[in-house]
């Protein structure tokens, strides 16, 4: 865990020296597509009236590059051919590259897989003198439990979630302030070490150094749920191809954070194997033709299946709409139930709001948002990134939904536990801080 | 499973880059390696082939007289031969000397006549006041001369000189009597003092017909000599009014026309007048006084 700790310090050192060079590659690690989106940071451009501020931050980026290509050696969002995925990751960025026309070297990725489990942590300490201080919170964090995440896993997000001053609680910044008791709670994530070790390799076989890594359900969470949704919390189902994240928030932190293994490619795969075409027939045909609710209008709705045989009873074959219908259902309920377990797991049941927000390439099968509302509670809703600066139009669907949202979490990322100071006891015995420290405490 | 070991012939080309295009695309889009490629590299090749080219001492020797040789081809164009030298505004003796003095071998290209060492060159000549060149079209240098008038004659112990109102030689002169209307001075640095000179002659015309010439002595102050052998010492300052109290004292008493050895003006509140000796015996006798057998 100390060794994921300083890499991620060190990959945080590494995307602030990239963000002074002022350019960034996004890359979106996805089992159906991996985008790459090349930033480029101007610094805030004001409007010259001071009452219009910059839109949620975002105008300090703009999006220069943009470059999808078909996934290859991705599965359940994680790297299961490490050579076609480089493939696949050099496509995207030679692409984009040439569409920015400049050189990236850093990279900050997101993937889906890895079995992301999250831990809710709490941490308490009692104040030296009454006043909280950049070191108090650094040993408030370090005095959090963590538990046992298991063998060969690693920590992606740890997040201070709230801070809580004796009996105030709530608070987001509590240096300055005066108390005894400071306790914190954090969000942690953990997800298996071996899947990020992959990307590590791969990106680092296509000459690119990785500058940060997120969880996509998070950064889809931060894309396409609006500002209210993040504040009183609300879930955002990123369904991508072969993994479906959940991601809560609440009081705009994440505060949990699962994976459903099943996307829109095993509904491919359905149809695939009831229809007995090939995969790419069938997910023409799932995007052509797909739905989850069949009307008397789609019994009469007849689909080519196609095919190349030579047997014409074979190639000549015919399927309506409802019968189509009837493959995909049963899938896309069932990882609905899924995150409905995961959710319930959770406890979304208690939060003050409930809002569920669908987003992800395969939420956009027609009369999804019905089928989850039945099936996850009233409020759902199709959720689509938010427009950024420079976006390609082809790329700003609820498939770019997890991409846009890194470029959000690059131009802004959430403090993370690795941004605070190390607490001075946790230094080496010779390090000057301790020094500082102990003058401080002696006079 | 896919086969790891064989790789199956592709019926479709593989839309990723190898390693070494991506490779490539990426260095390729380093702005330095962009900038030393597109710029350096030319420059580099430039600056080398030249280089070599230029190594070689026999090459360069040829690239310069090719220079040379064009120069001298578009210099000496029939248009830029100067073939004749016109001397305008100089009388034939001197024209002859200036034509002598120009030592150009002609025709020869304008642009070889050096006009400033040439125009330096007349100007050395003593009758020569001033020198304008000119090349007029047509292939002519045009020499406007302007001579030096003669004003005075200066005798020394050589020869008569002529010279011009400011003093400097024109010319030797053989006679006094090739230019009988020209006044005579003499003493050593009288040429140097001809302004001066020329000045008293103009105060001393009343006495004009009388005067032989102007004597400068020590260098530092003028005699009038007169006929008779007569002469009027002036000061070292201010001569002019000296010479005009003396004239008005002439014409008042007629004081030239006694037997007079010399006047001396050198004390401007004093003059003094020294007789001939008969004269001084005259005065002595009217006086009463015996100076026979006396040496004074």
């Amino acid at each position: 865990m100390t060794d994921l700790y300083q890499a991620q310090r060190a990959m945080r050192n590494m995307r602030r020296a990239a963000m002074q060079r002022g350019v960034i590659a996004i890359l979106d690690i996805g089992t159906s597509k991996i985008a790459c989106l090349i930033l480029r940071f101007d610094g805030v451009q004001g409007f010259g009236d001071e009452t219009v501020g910059p839109m949620a931050g975002q105008s300090s980026f703009r999006v220069i590059g943009a470059a999808t290509t078909r996934s290859r050696g991705v599965r359940f969002g994680e790297i299961s051919v490490m050579a076609e995925t480089e493939r696949a990751v050099r496509t995207a960025v030679q692409a984009a590259q040439k569409m920015a026309n400049v050189r990236v070297d850093h990279v900050i990725a997101c993937f889906s897989g890895a079995e992301p489990r999250s831990y809710g942590l709490a941490g308490e300490i009692e104040l030296e003198d009454s006043v909280v201080t950049e070191q108090d919170v650094a040993r408030v964090l370090a005095a959090c439990d963590v538990p046992d995440i298991g063998q060969g896993r690693e920590v992606l997000h740890a997040q201070p979630v709230n801070f809580a001053l004796d009996h105030r609680s709530g608070l987001g910044d509590p240096r300055g302030q005066i108390g005894n008791r400071l306790a914190t709670d954090m969000h942690l994530l953990s997800i298996d070490g071996t899947v990020v070790q992959n990307i590590l390799h791969c990106i680092q076989r296509c000459d690119l150094e990785l500058a940060g890594m997120a969880s996509s359900a998070y950064v889809s969470g931060i894309s396409s749920l609006v500002e209210d949704e993040q504040e009183l919390g609300a879930a955002c189902i990123d369904m991508g191809g072969g993994s479906s994240g959940i991601s809560i928030f609440i009081k705009k932190h994440m505060i949990y954070a699962d994976a459903v293994r099943m996307g829109g490619d095993h509904v491919t795969s359905d149809i695939s194997k009831g229809l007995m075409v090939p995969m790419a027939v069938a997910e023409r045909i799932k995007t052509k033709h797909g739905g989850v609710h069949a009307t008397g209008m789609d019994d009469r709705e007849m689909i080519e299946v196609g095919g190349d045989s030579g047997d014409w009873e074979k190639d000549r074959r015919q399927i309506s709409r409802t019968e189509l219908i009837g493959i995909m259902r049963p899938r896309v309920e069932e990882i609905l139930e899924e995150v409905r377990e995961r959710l319930d797991a959770a406890g979304f049941d208690s939060l003050p709001s409930q809002q569920i927000v669908l987003t992800g390439g395969a939420s956009q099968i027609p009369g999804l948002d019905g089928l989850a509302s039945r099936i996850l509670g009233q409020r759902v809703r199709l959720g689509r990134p938010l427009r950024v600066q420079g976006l390609p139009q082809a790329a700003t669907g609820a498939a770019f939904s997890s991409a846009v949202g890194l470029c959000l979490f690059a131009a802004h990322p959430q403090d993370e536990w690795w941004d605070f100071e190390i607490p001075t006891e946790r230094y080496p015995a010779r390090s000057l801080k301790r020094v500082v420290k102990w003058f401080k405490d002696n006079w | 499973m896919q086969p790891l070991s064989a790789r199956r012939p592709a019926l479709r080309v593989d839309p990723a880059p190898t390693k070494w295009a991506y490779r490539m695309q990426r260095l390729w889009l380093t702005p330095v390696f962009r900038t030393l490629f597109r710029v350096g590299l030319p420059a580099f090749v430039l600056v080398s082939v030249a280089g070599v080219f230029l190594a070689d001492p026999a090459r360069r020797a040829a690239i310069s007289g090719g220079i040379a040789g064009v120069r001298e081809q578009f210099q000496n164009r029939p248009e830029f031969m100067v073939r004749l030298v016109s001397v305008v505004g100089a009388s034939p003796e001197l024209a002859d000397a200036v034509r002598a003095r120009l030592a150009l071998t002609l025709p020869l290209s304008s642009f070889d006549i050096d006009l400033t060492a040439v125009r330096a060159r007349i100007q050395d000549l003593d009758a020569v006041a001033r020198a304008d060149l000119m090349v007029r079209s047509g292939g002519v240098l045009e020499v406007a001369i302007t001579e030096r008038v003669p004003a005075l004659l200066w005798r020394t112990e050589t020869g008569i000189e002529m010279l011009d109102a400011d003093g400097h030689r024109v010319a030797s002169l053989a006679a006094r009597t090739d230019r009988p209307d020209l006044p005579i001075i003499a003493g050593e640095g009288a040429d140097s003092a001809a302004a001066e000179a020329l000045a008293l002659l103009a105060a001393a015309a009343p006495i004009l017909p009388r005067l032989r010439g102007l004597v400068r002595v020590g260098d530092r102050r003028w005699d009038v000599v007169l006929d008779r052998n007569q002469r009027i010492l002036l000061p070292e300052e201010k001569p002019i009014a000296a010479i005009e109290r003396l004239i008005a004292l002439h014409q008042a008493g007629d004081l030239l026309g006694r037997d007079i050895l010399a006047v001396d003006l050198r004390t401007d509140h004093r003059p003094v007048l020294r007789l001939a000796p008969f004269a001084l015996n005259q005065l002595r006798q009217s006086q009463g006084i015996d100076t026979s057998g006396s040496q004074l």
